[in-house]
């Protein structure tokens, strides 16, 4: 009984909050948009009764989805959100790997200290994080006056309001992702096995690309994993960093919500977003769990 | 031991140079005497000044704090329980489910989190404010508590809990008197997750909100949309201190947990 109690609520908590709110979008994006309080319909009416329900449900369609594929906005929108996210994780990967590298072949007793230095922003607001790059990027911002200064450029460069700007906000935000599995990766790393490497004449490059890096391959993978899951639905950076050209598809959700008030297409646009994000989701907890065999 | 490289230096250099300098900037300006941010004309603290008077700032903090406390406490007790569910409780029906839910909500978007949980308020009429952004805090930050919890409870001696029972304990007793002080740490540390996590989230408050409660990142994002502004650079220093301060003394706090912890038990080992 009390096993039953102690499963029962946090279970009832997560169906309540979790799963049923997915029933919901998923049926509002069948729905059609409607000039009512809430605006979309059909409206489940169970005082109707069978033929109620019958009606409600013949009355659901996927035209919201076929709206979808026939406006650019949207698949451009996926496919833009996707490079993004592509591009911004190899980017991470550049600048954590190298970081990562140098913690775990730092002294022993610099390490938790290095550590905790890169967990600490994260524990920061990641909207404050964002924002500080407001101030960096922007044509009067430090950086173009610092290039100024130096006379590397004549007129300020315009970062801000770019893609660019968001791929520099996505490296600066999820950079710690990528380097704590790195590390961990590389700290379990036998040094004994570099020195077999070079002793049997392996250039250290070639040390590093035989031996360490397909060693350190379940931290890269995991690490890539963690920056572009939550890239692709990323809102803060784009909105804040992007430009008018920057088209990301957690932008496009809000507008069509907030602004449009298209709530049956925002309800499509998000099925859809997660119909994408259940691939990398699957191919990480199965890279995951083989760690976890290896391990164990 | 190798020696330690110029190249994992400069790595080391331009990778924390990276990481700190934009947040150095960002408190740097915020005692900037104009207001445009990037221009230095003395040093000044009118900007904090400012802040503090600023009436709606201060509601939207203290909306925030009580939205954090209660959601992180809620959080932590449901997600500890539901850690216990995925280590203890073994097989039964829709076990799979359940962790999946656990799970899911660590990958998902949080535009679609955000959505889904307004679309579902507003389907049961229920009026939107800090009651509403403490639900959906709640449901986000449980997982991640169950997550750090359960790592913790893999990784204990489940002999300690049975021997406890044999001695006659309930097991609720078991519970609170053996597993509940070895798992304490990840516990607190669940909770300051979540705490921070409730304390940083735009998206998610944003959409579960109604006109009556308005968050501090609902606010500070509205005010940058527009551009830099002194004033936000001020809050983020506050912000940015707190948690420094924040952190530094709950690792040292747990440093000293864990060299106590060791005492006891070389203790224990040499009574025996």
């Amino acid at each position: 009984m009390r096993r039953f109690v102690l499963i029962a609520i946090p279970y009832l908590w997560l169906l309540a909050l979790f799963l049923v709110p997915f029933l919901i979008v998923l049926k509002i994006s069948l729905s059609d948009i409607a000039l009512s309080r809430p605006p979309y319909a059909p409206q489940l009416d169970l005082a109707a009764g069978w033929e109620g329900l019958k009606s409600f449900f013949s009355e659901l369609d996927f035209e919201n989805f076929t709206f979808l594929t026939t406006d650019d906005l949207y698949w451009k929108a996926y496919l833009s959100s996707l490079k993004i996210a592509a591009i911004s994780t190899a980017l991470t990967l550049c600048v954590g790997y190298p970081v990562a590298y140098a913690m775990a072949r730092a002294p022993e007793e610099w390490r938790p200290t290095l550590l905790m230095l890169v967990i600490l922003p994260f524990w920061t607001s990641f909207l404050i994080r964002v924002y500080s790059w407001m101030g960096i990027l922007s044509n009067e911002g430090v950086l173009n006056q610092v290039l100024l200064w130096l006379g590397i450029i004549d007129t300020p460069l315009q970062i801000m309001n770019t893609t660019t700007a968001v791929y520099i906000g996505v490296v600066y935000t999820y950079l710690p992702f990528m380097i704590l599995p790195i590390y961990s990766a590389l700290e379990k790393l036998d040094g004994s096995l570099l020195e077999a490497a070079e002793d049997l004449g392996c250039s250290r490059l070639e040390a590093f690309w035989l031996v360490t890096w397909p060693l350190s391959r379940n931290g890269i993978i995991a690490g890539c994993f963690l920056v572009f899951i939550p890239t692709l639905g990323e809102f803060v950076i784009p909105s804040l960093l992007g430009g008018s050209d920057t088209l990301m598809i957690g932008k496009v959700l809000w507008e069509e919500f907030f602004s449009n008030r298209d709530w049956p297409v925002a309800s499509a646009v998000a099925v859809v977003l997660l119909l994408i994000l259940i691939i990398p989701i699957i191919l990480f907890q199965r890279n995951e769990q083989k760690q976890r065999e290896a391990e164990g | 031991m190798r020696r330690f490289s110029w190249f994992n230096t400069v790595s080391l250099t331009l990778g924390f140079a990276f990481l700190y300098l934009p947040m150095v900037l960002l408190v740097f300006y915020s005692f900037n005497e104009s207001r445009l941010v990037t221009v230095w004309a003395g040093f000044s603290t009118k900007w904090y000044g400012e802040l503090l008077r600023d009436q709606a700032f201060l509601d939207a903090a203290w909306v925030t704090v009580k939205v954090a406390v209660f959601s992180s406490t809620l959080a932590t007790v449901l997600g500890t329980m539901a850690a216990y569910v995925l280590v203890r409780a073994g097989r039964f029906h829709g076990r799979t489910l359940f962790s999946g839910m656990i799970y899911a909500p660590l990958v998902m978007p949080e535009v679609i989190t955000g959505l889904a949980l307004l679309l579902l308020f507003i389907g049961i009429n229920l009026d939107r404010g800090v009651f509403t952004i403490v639900l959906a805090h709640t449901t986000f930050a449980m997982c991640y508590v169950s997550v750090v919890v359960s790592s913790r409870l893999t990784t204990f001696d489940k002999s300690l809990e049975e021997a406890a029972l044999d001695l006659g304990c309930s097991p609720f007793e078991a519970f609170r008197l053996v597993t509940l002080p070895i798992i304490a740490p990840a516990v607190i540390s669940g909770w300051l997750l979540a705490f921070t996590l409730s304390l940083d989230d735009l998206v998610i408050a944003s959409f579960t909100t109604g006109p009556s409660a308005t968050t501090l990142p609902i606010k500070i994002f509205s005010a940058v949309r527009l551009g830099v502004s002194p004033q936000i650079n001020a809050l983020s220093t506050i912000m940015i201190a707190i948690v420094t301060v924040g952190v530094i003394t709950a690792s040292i706090l747990s440093k000293r947990a864990a060299v106590a912890q060791r005492r006891d038990e070389q203790a224990a080992i040499r009574a025996e």
